[in-house]
């Protein structure tokens, strides 16, 4: 279970969460929708362990225990994922590298064997296949030069790759064409069930036709101002955000 | 009138002194050429912050204690088809000109050089010979004035490699020169490792002349010594040369690390590339100070030079300071220089998947150096440099 409690957080003095609570339990999927600047991307970001941020009042716990003093590279391994709204371009390091660097430090960290060379490559040119990642860019600098669509694709083949107990995408669907987000959806799919979590934040009911979630919240000013279900996503499209934001 | 200001000698020029006086008839060959050599370091003396050059290296302070003359014998490597090698000694006394790579260029710690080299080797590689390997020179630190001059045929094409090395915790110093003077249409890959012992003052100069259509690639890979200043004179004497000037710099602890180059487009239609990055970890201080000058007929000059930092500790530093002087007006010539730390977005996403910091920062730091590598062609030698920055990396982790 990945619960948030009462979270409030500050950057520069400002504060942007304001009494977050949610709960995730396992084998959920939560989306959260909400106008620009709500404060999603920072959620996910403290969820994920970014430095820049206070918490100044209240708790994030994975399955009971308090992650705050994690460190980011501790929180993957106990298995969170966050998909970047904004994936990183890291110059001069090779796709291939970098997710070989990632699956053996987390399994490291999780006292796990590391995968041998064959399996690895096997394991990659499978997963990149069903996403539709053409094997060559895997050999190029991470995320460098790649199109919107690209890096995002390369974020869901990461998180399948690191099998993730909990997983926040945010945004993913922005900078898809429509094969694309068919194709993305239909990876975050196979993930669903067998405990795994999701959180789910978009702006778009167009992703949540594909990928539909169990609950939808709905947040302002840095909170979470609504709690239902899909049909909530539907009311939102038609009436947009104006009475959530008021009473905020 | 103005009273002439006179320095004091410092210990160690009194030493350089002393010693050439007594030295001298000794001294293999290039008589009048050490005599003029010797004459300008008296008249100028070690350079102090205040001679532009040594802004930032200070060898009047710096030089506590002045190289010794050093052994007889630098080891050469065997030579393959087409490539005689002579020791340095019997090609002086035979009368062979030292210096000519040096072009325009003057400078006192190669004066020093010349004044006393003794150990080296004259390199010869025959017009059009392809030489394979690479040659390999390693340098032990017993050898002070070392010189090796090496003259590439016309379309010849060889890979030069030296390896300095020395014993840490031991104070030396050394001051080492090499020249290459490349034929029309000769290929020089030119890698030179300081792996110097952690309390050695080193010095070394490469001096280069390009003839027509020329290439050249050196690459300063620093990561020894406590002082290091690698000097870079380059002059294109026939159009159509290339030079690929790198460097990779690598330093922590108290190091200083000094790249210093001047090159000199003579003539129209050269082309000149510099890469320069280093890492400096703790209170470690990188410096770079490129200049590129233009002569008036040199049209058509195309120039890039870029030095970039990334520091690692809070006290780390780096001096930045690139030159042009253009004085031909078609041209394309520029220059960046960049230093800064590692950029905390990169590491956090690098952690977010799992890499703990320190190997976050690891494969970033590879990353940036690893790219100035890729001019080097020879496969084992490029995996060996890799080698070298990851183990310089894993003793910081260890750290
Ligand atoms: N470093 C910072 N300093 C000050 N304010 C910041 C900083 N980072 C984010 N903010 C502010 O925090 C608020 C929330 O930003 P956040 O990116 O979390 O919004 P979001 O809900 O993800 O928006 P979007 O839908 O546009 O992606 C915004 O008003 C933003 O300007
Ligand atoms: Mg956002």
């Amino acid at each position: 279970m990945l619960e948030i409690k009462n979270l409030h957080v500050e950057i520069d003095g400002k504060k942007i969460l304001n009494g977050l609570t949610l709960t995730i339990h396992p084998g959920e999927v939560a989306a959260i929708m909400g106008p620009n600047g709500s404060g999603k991307s920072t959620l996910s970001y403290v969820i994920a362990g970014k430095e820049d941020y206070t918490v100044t009042e209240g708790d994030i716990l994975l399955n009971g225990n308090s992650i705050l003093e994690m460190e980011a590279n501790e929180r993957a391994a106990a298995g969170l994922f966050l998909a970047f709204q904004y994936p990183l371009e890291i110059p001069g390091v090779a796709t291939m590298t970098f997710l070989k660097a990632a699956m053996n430090a987390q399994a490291k960290a999780r006292g796990e064997t590391e995968l041998s060379p064959g399996d690895f490559m096997r394991k990659v040119r499978g997963a990149a296949e069903k996403l539709g990642i053409n094997p060559d860019m895997l050999k190029r600098p991470l995320n460098v030069g790649f199109s919107g669509g690209e890096k995002k694709r390369m974020e869901i083949l990461q998180m399948t790759l690191l099998d993730p107990a909990y997983c926040i995408l945010d945004e993913t669907d922005s900078g898809l064409d429509i094969d694309a987000l068919r194709i993305v959806a239909e990876g975050v799919n196979a993930l669903r069930g067998a405990g795994r979590g999701m959180l789910v934040i978009t702006h778009y009911q167009r992703l949540l036709d594909h990928i539909v979630p169990d609950k939808v919240h709905v947040m302002a000013k840095g909170r979470i101002v609504k709690s239902g279900g899909p049909e909530l996503a539907h009311e939102l499209e038609k009436d947009g955000y104006a009475n959530y934001v008021e009473a905020a | 009138m103005a009273p002439a200001v006179v320095q004091m000698r410092t210990p160690a020029e009194t030493a350089l002194i002393e010693r050439f006086e007594a030295e001298k008839a000794g001294l293999p060959g290039a008589a009048a050429e050490r005599a003029a050599a010797f004459e300008r370091f008296k008249a100028k003396g070690l350079p102090s912050k205040r001679v532009e050059a040594y802004h930032y290296t200070d060898l009047r302070a710096l030089m506590r204690q002045a190289p010794e003359a050093g052994s007889q014998s630098l080891p050469a490597p065997k030579a393959p088809a087409g490539v005689t090698i002579q020791s340095l000694a019997e090609a002086l006394a035979g009368g062979f000109r030292p210096g000519l790579a040096m072009g325009k260029a003057e400078d006192v710690v190669v004066d020093l050089n010349t004044a006393f080299m003794r150990e080296g080797l004259v390199i010869r590689v025959a017009a059009g010979t392809a030489v394979a390997e690479p040659l390999v020179l390693d340098v032990a630190h017993a050898s002070r004035h070392g010189r090796v001059i090496v003259e590439i045929g016309a379309a010849a094409s060889v890979t030069l490699v030296e390896t300095h090395s020395g014993a840490d915790g031991v104070a030396y110093s050394s001051n080492h020169v090499v020249e290459l003077i490349l034929g029309e249409g000769a290929k020089v890959e030119h890698i030179r490792v300081n792996a110097a012992g952690n309390e050695a003052l080193v010095l070394s100069t490469l001096a280069a002349s390009l003839a027509a259509e020329a290439e050249l690639m050196s690459l300063n890979f620093s990561l020894g010594g406590a002082v290091s200043r690698h000097q870079s004179f380059i002059t294109y004497a026939g159009e159509n040369a290339k030079l690929d000037l790198r460097g990779v710099t690598m330093i922590r602890g108290r190091q200083h690390c000094d790249n210093t180059l001047v090159v000199d487009h003579a003539v129209p239609h050269g082309t000149s590339r510099e890469l320069f990055r280093t890492v400096a970890d703790d209170e470690a201080h990188g410096v770079f100070q490129g200049k590129i000058i233009v002569r008036p007929h040199a049209q058509k000059t195309d120039g890039q030079m870029a030095s970039n930092a990334l520091l690692l500790g809070d006290e780390a530093a780096m001096s930045n300071k690139p030159e042009l002087e253009i004085f031909a007006d078609d041209v394309v010539c520029a220059h960046g220089a960049t230093c800064g730390a590692l950029e905390e977005s990169q590491l956090f996403y690098l952690m977010a998947r799992g890499l703990p910091r320190a190997e976050a920062e690891a494969l970033l730091v590879e990353a940036f150096l690893g790219e100035v590598l890729e001019a080097v062609s020879d496969e084992a030698l490029r995996d060996s440099l890799s080698a070298r920055i990851t183990e310089w990396l894993a003793a910081r982790q260890a750290a």
